[in-house]
């Protein structure tokens, strides 16, 4: 068991906001690791801190051993961490099949010039990343609306695939930002079973944020809570649902009188 | 079996343009001629355009400024050293442009890489601005640019401007700049760095999520695109044969943006037949400006009339349909036949009621 992602000492401002306060974490090679909290607490802000998009006002991110804290989104990408959004985000201009292939782009060799002029190393290249985008496609059941436009696929298909095209990307360690959110129970239940299949059948790290603690207690191992920034509790399903500090973040405190 | 007839019906239309340039070189007046040339000039702007705002999303609004540099450094290394001798008679030229004289090819070649370096050293800082942000700067830089051409007298002769420039530009030219141009760009948002730079018009965030570096994008995209507003800034000098700051307002830019819209964002071919239009149009309308009587009633001749025409044509078509003329599909042989099946089958089927809602 090899430490993949650690999280030191991690602290957030947002000027006079605290919103991530001295967190520490660290995810081992292969698990699933549920970050759960109220809202507003700072599970995003987390992520955004991981994934580049904001950069930490103390602490720092160490991924595969080096420090990865304060470099560019797609820097931190190309190193093997892909993500998907709390609210949908898919490039409407472009069709499923190019919606995945555009997180193969990154790992594109050929320049500019040999795409324009279609020499034979780029025409290798794009036909490779259209049949692995293909392949990828069919493994996640989305095969047949590869030609079809993203907002035409009902809601859960477009959460899966925002999840197909962060896989794209190859990634070692995925997040996955409340990827239920706006579900049904029984489509969250059978989304939590894709999540499963893909830790499963792909060689990867899986951390998520849900808000509902119900969806995650089934499936992830290891749960970490979060209220107000900071990290109230770890610990397996059981551990979680007993802990007085959770109830207490999640219902309210317990009046005894 | 289609894709055959389709390569054929290419080929053939390609024979028959070629064939059509060839005589409209040789037979038709200067008048006409101008206007084939400047319809070629106005589609590489537009279609520049269309690849900075219609692919990338980035709201830039340095057109004009961009053309005037090529079409400056183009003018420049096209005059002989006598003319240069007779335009700069306030102050002289710096002296190693007085003796330069380059082959016309080579001109607008390094008119058009010129562009591309100084547009880019402006968008490094630009770039880091989104929407309106970026489109005011832009537009800022473009005014500093003739501003600049208009102080710079030994350089640019200032507000005298460049005259007698040699008219290499013709049907040619234009036109086999335009093909380049637009077999370029498509080729480019064909391929994995358009589908990038897609993502990056539809989400910044996502895109760089992926993996997309978005300034290394948005900069190619912007090399690319200026570069050949330099080529046609180029052919517009040797086109027209005169040119000065003035030529370069910001009205010019407006005019792109315009003619962009009204062809469909992400349609090369959309802006090339808007640009056509426009030009043709505008040539069309010019007799709205002078004097001329409807029926009894008498209409002084307003300048400025034709715009006003043109902007009711450009409402029409926003209204009518609101992606432009071509929304952001391309022109394609199916397209064509499938619009040939429609138009007779509505014809067929007019008296029956049709069999489409």
């Amino acid at each position: 068991m090899t430490t993949l992602l650690e999280v030191k000492d991690l602290t957030k401002r947002f000027g006079g906001l605290t919103a991530v306060n001295h967190f520490s974490t660290h995810l081992v090679e292969g698990e699933l690791c549920a970050l759960i909290g109220p809202n507003g607490s700072g599970k995003t802000t987390i992520f955004n801190v991981i994934t580049g998009i904001y950069e930490p006002t103390e602490g720092s991110i160490i991924f595969q051993g080096e420090d990865i804290s304060g470099k560019r989104p797609d820097q931190i990408t190309k190193r093997g961490i892909a993500r998907t959004f709390q609210n949908i985000r898919l490039f409407k201009g472009l069709n499923v099949l190019e919606n995945v292939i555009v997180g193969k782009h990154l790992r594109l060799a050929s320049d500019p010039a040999s795409a324009i002029l279609h020499l034979p190393n780029y025409m290798k290249e794009e036909s490779e990343m259209r049949r692995t985008g293909m392949t990828l496609l069919e493994s996640l059941g989305l095969d047949r609306f590869a030609e079809d436009e993203p907002t035409s696929l009902p809601y859960g298909l477009q959460r899966k695939l925002e999840i197909a095209r962060a896989l794209a990307t190859e990634p070692r360690l995925l997040l996955l930002d409340e990827p239920a959110a706006g579900m049904s129970p029984s489509d969250a239940e059978e989304l939590m079973a894709f999540i499963q299949h893909i830790l499963d059948s792909f060689d990867l790290t899986i951390f998520l944020i849900e808000h509902q603690m119900r969806v995650v207690m089934g499936i992830c191992p290891r749960i970490i809570v979060i209220d107000h920034g900071e990290k109230i509790a770890e610990g397996n399903p059981e551990q979680i649902q007993n802990d007085d500090r959770v109830i207490e973040a999640y219902l309210g405190v317990v009046d005894h009188a | 079996m289609k894709l055959k007839r389709n390569t054929i019906l290419t080929f053939i239309a390609l024979l028959v343009i070629v064939v059509l340039l060839f005589f409209a070189e040789k037979s038709l007046n200067p008048y006409y001629r101008r206007i084939l040339n400047l319809c070629a000039i106005y589609s590489i702007f537009s279609v520049t355009f269309n690849l900075i705002f219609g692919y990338t999303g980035q709201f830039s609004l340095g057109h004009a400024g961009f053309a005037a540099i090529g079409a400056y450094v183009a003018a420049l290394l096209t005059l002989s050293p006598a003319q240069k001798a007779v335009n700069f008679f306030l102050k002289p030229i710096i002296s190693p442009l007085a003796n330069v004289e380059l082959p016309f090819l080579l001109a607008l070649i390094v008119g058009g890489l010129i562009t591309a370096i100084l547009s880019m050293l402006i968008a490094w800082p630009a770039l880091r601005l989104h929407g309106d942000y970026l489109a005011i700067a832009t537009l800022g830089f473009s005014e500093i640019i003739r501003s600049l051409m208009v102080n710079m007298q030994s350089l640019t002769n200032g507000a005298l401007g460049l005259k007698g420039i040699p008219g290499y530009t013709n049907l040619f030219w234009s036109w086999g700049c335009l093909a380049v141009c637009v077999f370029i760009i498509k080729r480019l948002v064909d391929s994995s760095y358009g589908r990038a730079i897609s993502a990056v018009r539809d989400d910044e965030v996502a895109a760089e999520a992926l993996g997309v570096n978005l300034f290394k994008h948005k900069m190619m995209a912007f090399g690319v695109s200026s570069f050949f507003v330099g080529v046609a800034g180029g052919l517009m000098a040797n086109l027209i044969s005169t040119i000065d700051p003035k030529v370069f307002l910001f009205t010019l830019t407006y005019q792109i943006v315009g003619v962009t819209v009204m062809g469909g964002m992400g349609s090369l071919t959309g802006s090339v037949i808007s640009a056509s239009l426009y030009t043709i149009f505008l040539e069309a309308l010019r007799p709205l400006e002078s004097q001329f009587t409807i029926g009894s009633l008498t209409v002084p001749g307003i300048p400025g009339m034709r715009m006003v025409i043109f902007s009711v044509l450009l409402l029409l078509v926003i209204l009518f349909s609101r992606k432009g003329l071509m929304g952001n599909n391309e022109f394609s042989w199916d397209g064509l036949f499938r619009l040939f099946n429609r138009l007779r089958s509505k014809k067929g089927d007019g008296s029956t009621g049709g069999d489409e809602a």
